[in-house]
């Protein structure tokens, strides 16, 4: 274990400095300035320290304009290749900042791991549902109680929440982020909702699924999971205050404010997850931390299994299928939850802070 | 083989794409023939970053205006008058066309970058740099339809009377031969062959570092004025400009530039300085310490700055050698320590009143008693760390090349060549005499490569 650990940090220490050698190499050239967040960042600065590399890596979008545009990139002797450093040194960052940490030693590049969590997911929901079984519930709840299902999701949205928390927190320490303005937050999100750093800085995108071809491909399947997402997590979240505070519980009919939200978005992340994984699929590996391919890839199916199934539950919600459908939209979604903090899925909150942070910097040095 | 082809065109950077991409939108069947591999395909073109473009309004990303007479001025300043001015002026004034068609051609441009400000309305920045133009111009010519080979290099190209007969060019081990209707010739000057570069400069050029593609070794060019077509340019020189000692052979391109000179003392492998660091501000006189370093012994300078300067300039690509005293930092650098102290203290002791000391502009703080005088920034170099550079002349193009007209062809004793043209940096001479105005190598290219594209196309038909 110990040698374990000596030799994750060695390679943490590499990681950061073969970022450190083609960051100057970058900050001597300038010619990618215009592409995306980074270079701007880069350029304010003639040194980095590791919260500055960190901050630098959670920033890069890994849209690749500035390797396919890169005069330096191998065979030439200074083998630039910024978005593989920054990938590495991003998820090392991730793990550093996770908490507990061995869980996201554990999930981060893993497919199998996380595929094997997944399936011990769905397990303990059917165990759940053969030995608990239900009260005496309706339609969902008849399989398994709501009560039962607080239990169990309760918690495992709330540690997820907590874990988080603490991760966004270590980062904002590591990178010396400092108190915050409300603008700060407001360009950050505008960054986000629009995905600035993937439409290139000339809004043709970014060059992933065929080399220098600029497409918004990557910029769209993004979106359509995010949004897909948020309008799935709104379904839930309206849900359950018709559930406490209008004592209207589920099931929902069509034209209802979790279904209006959750079957579109349903629809878009199930689309969206097939789209990314498919370009991933024609993107070059080598351009990212390889050794995480392997936990993205499974990241991303677990989430599109997610969206897929509750799609499917919701059109076998009144056959006999319905329940072992439940057992599985619900185990994966258990899954999906409890690997949050520990998956692809964090980087969207560390990628916030980041963005959040680099607002701050700009913001500060327009109040000087 | 009898390969169809109507227009040929020898090099694959901007003047050979531009000329690809025009010629196979009038109809003509394109084929490019690189010496590069896929990698290092785009010539020069790889490391520009702008072009120089006049307008009369706001115009893209260049704000203001910049007039044909400013342009004109701007270029005769650089070259001391040796300028072809009626091929000068029409690049000039074709360039203001040039920049929506280059959009339309997949350039993308972004602001001017930090630290070149003084450009921002004369220079429009490539996004990405040259690099990303290549890639996007070669992405427009194949869906023209225009064929590209890499790994291609030309090794010959029959003058018959007037007129080219046949090409012949190397892939895969195999001479191949192609008869085209129209020839053009983009592939450069030959400041990669070094051999030739030290019989035209002299044996020091053995010494100098090549600032771009190691592919421009003009073979072309010499086959075709061994068969007398007409050339111009002074055949010895070439523009050479200081860069950082430790730059790469080849290809260092842009990182390689050091802009700490005007804060610093430079001496030779003797220690002794040799010129006025604070002539100019440094865009202006890196070209001559190009020739400075040239003219030292080995070829080589030495860059000296204290602690006080180090922030003053943009960052270089490799860290400065550090020490805690001259004499510690001169041992680092393999100078006489001994020497290096008597020059430095010289120098400190020259120095006056440096309170109206200002980075950015020609501040007049200079050295009394000294020989030579330092007419700029002169503060003492005595704050520790101390941190030196090396220098060396870093060659950007050469001269020589092909004399052409206002339509881009080229010509022997018998007059006209009836279906070959030049474009790009192999006809520069043309223009530039001497000297070099930052961004004017890719109008040059970008014009002339259109109108080479336009005229082998015409022909072709």
């Amino acid at each position: 274990m110990q040698s374990e650990t000596i030799q994750k940090d060695l390679q943490v220490t590499a990681h950061l400095d073969e970022a450190r050698r083609q960051l100057d190499i970058c900050n001597a050239c300038r010619y990618c300035e215009g592409y995306c967040s980074v270079f701007p960042a880069v350029h304010s600065s003639r040194s980095f320290a590791t919260g500055d590399l960190n901050q630098l890596a959670n920033l890069c979008h890994n849209c690749r304009g500035c390797y396919y545009a890169c005069q330096y990139t191998a065979p030439h002797e200074f083998q630039i290749n910024l978005p593989k450093a920054l990938a590495e040194v991003r998820q090392d960052s991730w793990e550093e900042f996770a908490f507990p940490q061995a869980a996201a030693r554990m999930f981060q590049r893993s497919g199998v791991v996380l595929a094997i969590a997944t399936v011990i997911g769905l397990a303990l929901l059917i165990g759940a549902l053969k030995w608990l079984g239900s009260a005496g519930g309706e339609g969902f709840y008849a399989s398994l109680s709501h009560n039962m299902m607080v239990a169990i999701f309760a918690p495992a949205f709330l540690f997820p929440l907590f874990s988080l928390g603490v991760s966004v927190k270590r980062y904002w320490q590591a990178t010396g982020g400092g108190s915050v303005r409300t603008k700060d937050i407001v360009d950050a999100l505008q960054s986000v909702f629009q995905m600035k750093n993937l439409a290139g800085g000339h809004g043709d995108g970014c060059n992933f699924e065929d080399e220098d071809r600029f497409t918004r491909a990557r910029q769209m399947a993004h979106q359509l999971i995010m949004y897909g997402f948020l309008l799935c997590f709104a379904a839930t979240s309206v849900g359950t205050l018709m559930h406490y505070f209008f004592n209207m519980p589920a099931p929902y009919p069509l034209f209802s404010l979790p279904k209006l939200l959750g079957v579109p978005g349903g629809i878009m992340l199930t689309f969206g997850t097939v789209w990314m994984a498919s370009l991933k699929l024609k993107a070059d590996k080598e351009l990212g931390d390889v050794s995480a391919w392997g936990g993205e890839m499974a990241f991303i199916l677990l989430l599109g299994f997610v969206a897929f199934s509750g799609l499917l539950l919701y059109v076998l919600g009144t056959t006999a299928l319905m329940p072992s459908m439940l057992a599985i939209h619900l185990g994966a979604v258990l899954a999906f939850f409890l690997l949050t903090p520990y998956s692809k899925m964090a980087h969207g909150f560390y990628r916030l802070a980041s963005l959040v942070r680099d607002a701050k910097r700009k913001n500060d040095l327009q109040q000087q | 083989m009898n390969k169809h082809v109507d227009v040929l065109i020898i090099g694959g950077g901007n003047a050979a794409l531009c000329a690809a991409m025009t010629a196979a939108e009038a109809g003509a069947k394109v084929f490019i023939l690189e010496s590069a591999p896929k990698a290092y395909r785009g010539g020069n073109s790889r490391h520009t970053r702008n072009f120089r473009c006049m307008h009369s309004e706001p115009l893209s990303v260049l704000v203001d205006s910049y007039s044909e007479e400013e342009y004109f001025a701007d270029l005769m300043k650089v070259t001391d008058g040796k300028t072809d001015e009626h091929l000068a002026r029409l690049a000039i004034r074709s360039s203001e066309e040039c920049l929506p068609w280059m959009q339309e051609h997949g350039v993308r441009f972004q602001p001017s970058l930090s630290g070149t400000l003084s450009l921002a309305r004369t220079n429009a920045f490539f996004m990405g740099g040259g690099k990303s133009l290549v890639n996007a111009y070669y992405r427009t010519a194949q869906k023209l339809g225009v064929e590209v080979l890499y790994d291609a290099p030309v090794s010959h190209v029959e003058v018959n009377g007037d007129a080219v007969t046949w090409v012949d060019y190397e892939h895969k081990g195999q001479t191949q031969r192609v008869h085209p209707k129209a020839v053009i010739v983009a592939s450069g000057g030959f400041q990669a062959d070094t051999d030739w570069l030290a019989r035209a400069w002299g044996p020091a050029a053995k010494n100098f570092l090549i600032r771009g593609t190691p592919y421009n070794r003009g073979v072309v060019l010499a086959d075709l004025l061994e068969q007398g077509v007409q050339s111009v340019g002074d055949p010895t020189q070439c523009h050479a400009v200081a860069i950082d000692g430790r730059a790469p052979k080849f290809d260092g391109g842009i990182v390689t530039r050091l802009d700490c000179v005007p804060f610093s003392v430079v001496v030779n492998k003797d220690a002794q300085r040799f010129y006025d660091e604070g002539e100019d501000v440094w865009p202006k006189r890196y070209a001559i310490w190009g020739r400075l370093v040239a003219a030292q012994p080995d070829q080589v300078g030495y860059v000296v700055i204290d602690a006080k300067s180090l922030e003053l300039f943009m960052p270089s690509v490799f860290p400065p050698i550090k020490a805690d005293s001259i004499e510690e930092l001169a041992t680092k650098m393999g100078l006489p320590a001994d020497k290096l102290r008597e020059t430095v203290d010289n120098f400190n002791a020259a120095c006056g009143d440096d309170k109206n000391f200002h980075p950015t502009e020609l501040d007049g703080v200079s050295t009394t008693g000294i020989s030579p005088a330092k007419t700029n920034w002169a503060r003492p170099i005595n704050q520790a760390p101390y941190y030196g550079y090396s220098l060396r002349t870093g060659v950007t193009f050469t001269y020589l090349g092909l004399k052409v007209d206002e339509n881009a062809q080229c010509s022997n004793s018998n007059g006209p060549i009836k279906n070959l043209w030049a474009a790009g940096e192999t006809m520069a001479g043309s223009i530039l005499g001497q000297g070099y105005l930052a961004g004017y190598g890719m109008t040059i290219g970008t014009v002339f490569g259109r109108i080479a594209g336009r005229e082998a196309a015409k022909h072709a038909k």
